[in-house]
């Protein structure tokens, strides 16, 4: 074997890709029961009971519905362009997998005489590549619109795309904001300085609510759902897709609506810090790895919360017109997001003077 | 070859196939979608040279929101053979023309270079870095940095201008 | 015009005032409700486990009863055949032979006794014309069949079990109310 090869290390290797095997699992089986909760909390919302048929409380309803999904027949339209069409559900899958790279899960197990990060990459410009993804995320919609070859999907595609590419604009302005105060871009080390000092949400209550409204905007979740309003503006982008590919679409929005509430709790609500408690006493007294486990615990409650937050929205806000979503996107997020930009870099630059002018 | 280098010639290949099927495409759809490819390509090069920044901001802006935009235009004008008209004789002289002098004045370019000094060291590099960029734009290249961005404030305004015209 | 009744709201077009436009409060209190909602005791009946219960004078599908002793009661006089407003009920009638006295009530029972409950509607007019109570509607409903065939009940679904040897399904089938 080449020297070079040898030099790798492979433990370091396996350790990464048991760590990204686990962590899409997760989020597929997250995803699986993000259907679920959906359907439950819609009922409980409307004063009914929800599925609860198959399997105790309905419990297996998700796997009975994947079933149904791949059980159907496939339709590829005769005039689309075929490897196009199959591309868009995929690409819409792949990206909304892929941001889950860098967002820390937890501090370290300590397994095998190694500290094992579970996080997939700690990058230095972590929440730029999720930006990056997110903005590739685009072309799952638009590609499979377009290779639909029906101009009802590629009139939705267009206008799905476009809200996507509208909303970036004034969360990338909310997050600057953020990162002013942190003064890096690794998720880790935003973490780490949450768990020491404050949640960034006292610090940015503004810039968390137009990332919060963006993050519902980027997840096509009402009340910004119209790329896929089934009832009035034609299903949107995948209205020729059936069988498991639509299912790859609606699957892609709540890992989407996963990942997204994964990345709002490590930006704003301290990760997997356990709220009210000094992390590192605890863990000099249970431990690392029950420590780690505690974290985890920790930073999955909060997406919990925030995943029942996006359905909880759901089931109570009417969608909005278009004309109302760019105004929203532009003339009033778009604005705000500048002005809390602007405060909070005076407040900063202020506070580095020693609050001297 | 070390892991960089098979990751290297990947994407260079990638990046020169996508080019190439940019050029010959029939579908300016399927042209627009190779040139993602590209551009994605030439994000994992930056990535190559420890150039994080520069790379997810290709993927974002030009990967993310340009070719979006390219998309849109092309999608909704329907653009096929057989609508797109026979086109001149002289122009596609001129066209050739064109080219050709433009890659006579790329490989003269690349001729003049210097090669061996200038090379960007792989995986070594800590020019991208985000810290150090941002100090060399706002110190070294700060007039250029404002002036780059008042082009694109009076490009705005312009556009702002066209799109109130009635 | 006058108004029909009382509950018609002027719509008012007035513009947004800034309160208004900012949403966010409006959709607290949206929220809000649906959150209180998530509490609220759910009317939905769990049906095949729970059912609700039937009213005294619920109509559902026919049963053919039978006396105290089991012997069936029908003398197939046809006259649920004629009260029936849908033309549902067919009966053929057939003699008692010697030796069928625990089977039958009367010299005269019916051999075979179909009703079509796809044209039934269910108004009770057989249970009233039967002079020897040996139709009435009971409270099994919901009747469901892949075929239009299978909507045609014979006596082998129409008979109530008998009293003697299986008690149990007997009071089943009978309910209630009756």
């Amino acid at each position: 074997m080449h020297p070079l090869l040898l030099a790798m290390d492979w433990v370091f290797l396996i350790e990464k890709a048991v760590l990204i095997l686990i962590i899409i699992s997760v989020s597929l089986l997250i995803a699986m029961y993000e259907t679920y909760a959906e359907r439950k909390v819609a009922a409980f919302m409307q004063d009914r009971r929800g599925p609860n048929r198959a399997g105790p409380f309905g419990l297996l309803q998700p796997l009975a519905d994947g079933m149904k999904l791949f059980m159907k027949e496939e339709i590829i339209p005769n005039s689309s362009s075929r490897f196009l069409f199959v591309l868009g559900p995929g690409l819409a899958m792949l990206t909304a997998m892929m941001t889950s790279a860098v967002v820390p899960w937890s501090s370290h197990f300590h397994l095998f005489g190694r500290d094992v990060d579970l996080q997939i990459a700690d990058v230095n410009i972590g929440i730029l590549y999720i930006f990056g993804v997110v903005s590739m995320g685009v072309y799952g919609i638009m590609i499979g619109g377009w290779a639909s070859n029906n101009k009802f999907s590629l009139l939705a595609a267009i206008r799905g795309a476009s809200q996507i590419i509208s909303y970036e604009l004034a969360m990338g302005l909310s997050i600057i904001a953020l990162l002013m105060i942190t003064g890096t871009l690794s998720l880790g080390q935003i973490v780490h300085q949450q768990m020491e000092g404050h949640y960034y949400v006292l610090l940015q209550p503004l810039g968390f609510l137009i990332f919060l409204i963006c993050a519902f905007a980027e997840c096509n979740r009402t009340p910004f759902d119209l790329s896929e309003a089934e009832n009035e503006l034609n299903f949107g982008y995948h209205q020729e897709y059936s069988s498991m590919k639509l299912g790859f679409y609606l699957f892609a929005e709540y890992i989407n609506m996963f990942i997204s509430s994964a990345v709002m709790s490590t930006l704003y609500f301290g990760g997997y810090d356990i709220p009210f408690v000094n992390d590192a006493a605890l863990g000099a007294s249970i431990g690392q790895n029950p420590l780690a486990a505690l974290q985890f615990l920790s930073l999955f409650i909060k997406i919990a919360i925030f995943i029942f937050f996006f359905m909880w929205v759901r089931w109570t806000i009417p969608r909005f017109r278009y004309d109302q979503l760019m105004n929203l996107g532009w003339k009033v997020l778009i604005p705000l997001a500048l002005i809390n930009m602007v405060a909070t870099g005076f407040i900063v630059l202020l506070k580095a003077n020693h609050w001297h002018f | 070859m070390g892991i960089t280098q098979v990751l290297f010639w990947f994407l260079s290949i990638l990046a020169i196939l996508g080019a190439i099927l940019v050029v010959i495409s029939k579908n300016p759809v399927h042209s627009v979608l190779w040139l993602i490819v590209v551009f994605v390509a030439i994000s994992g090069h930056y990535i190559l040279l420890d150039a994080q920044f520069l790379a997810i901001v290709n993927l974002i802006v030009y990967a993310g929101a340009i070719m979006v935009l390219f998309l849109f235009v092309f999608m909704l004008m329907n653009l096929n053979a057989e609508t797109e008209p026979q086109k001149n004789r002289w122009l596609k002289i001129a066209g050739v023309v064109a080219g050709g002098s433009l890659l006579l004045v790329l490989v003269a370019a690349l001729k003049q270079a210097d090669l061996k000094t200038k090379i960007a060291e792989m995986n070594r590099g800590d020019i991208g870095l985000i810290h150090n960029l941002g100090l060399t734009l706002f110190q070294d290249y700060v007039v250029p940095f404002e002036i780059s961005s008042v082009l694109f404030l009076s490009a705005m305004v312009g556009v702002v201008v066209i799109g109130k015209k009635e | 015009m006058q108004p029909l009744t009382n509950r018609a709201k002027s719509v008012d077009r007035k513009p947004m005032t800034m309160w208004e436009k900012m949403y966010l409060p409006a959709i607290a209190k949206g929220m809000s409700i649906t959150f209180g909602h998530m509490f609220k005791r759910k009317p939905t009946v769990n049906y095949p486990e729970k059912t609700r219960p039937f009213s005294p004078v619920f109509r559902g599908l026919h049963v053919l009863n039978r006396d105290e002793e089991g012997r069936e009661r029908c003398t197939a006089c046809g006259l649920c055949a004629v009260a029936c407003p849908a033309e549902a009920i067919t009966m053929e009638g057939a003699e008692r032979l010697p030796g069928e006295e625990n089977l039958y009530r009367e010299e005269k029972y019916a051999a075979k006794y179909e009703i079509n409950m796809l044209r039934c509607i269910f108004c009770g007019l057989c249970e009233e014309a039967c002079p020897k109570d040996a139709i009435y509607l009971s409270e099994t409903f919901a009747p469901a069949n892949y075929t239009r065939k299978g909507f045609i009940y014979g006596k082998d679904s129409l008979l109530i079990p008998n009293p003697v040897t299986h008690p149990e399904e007997y009071a089943k089938a009978k309910g209630q109310h009756q």
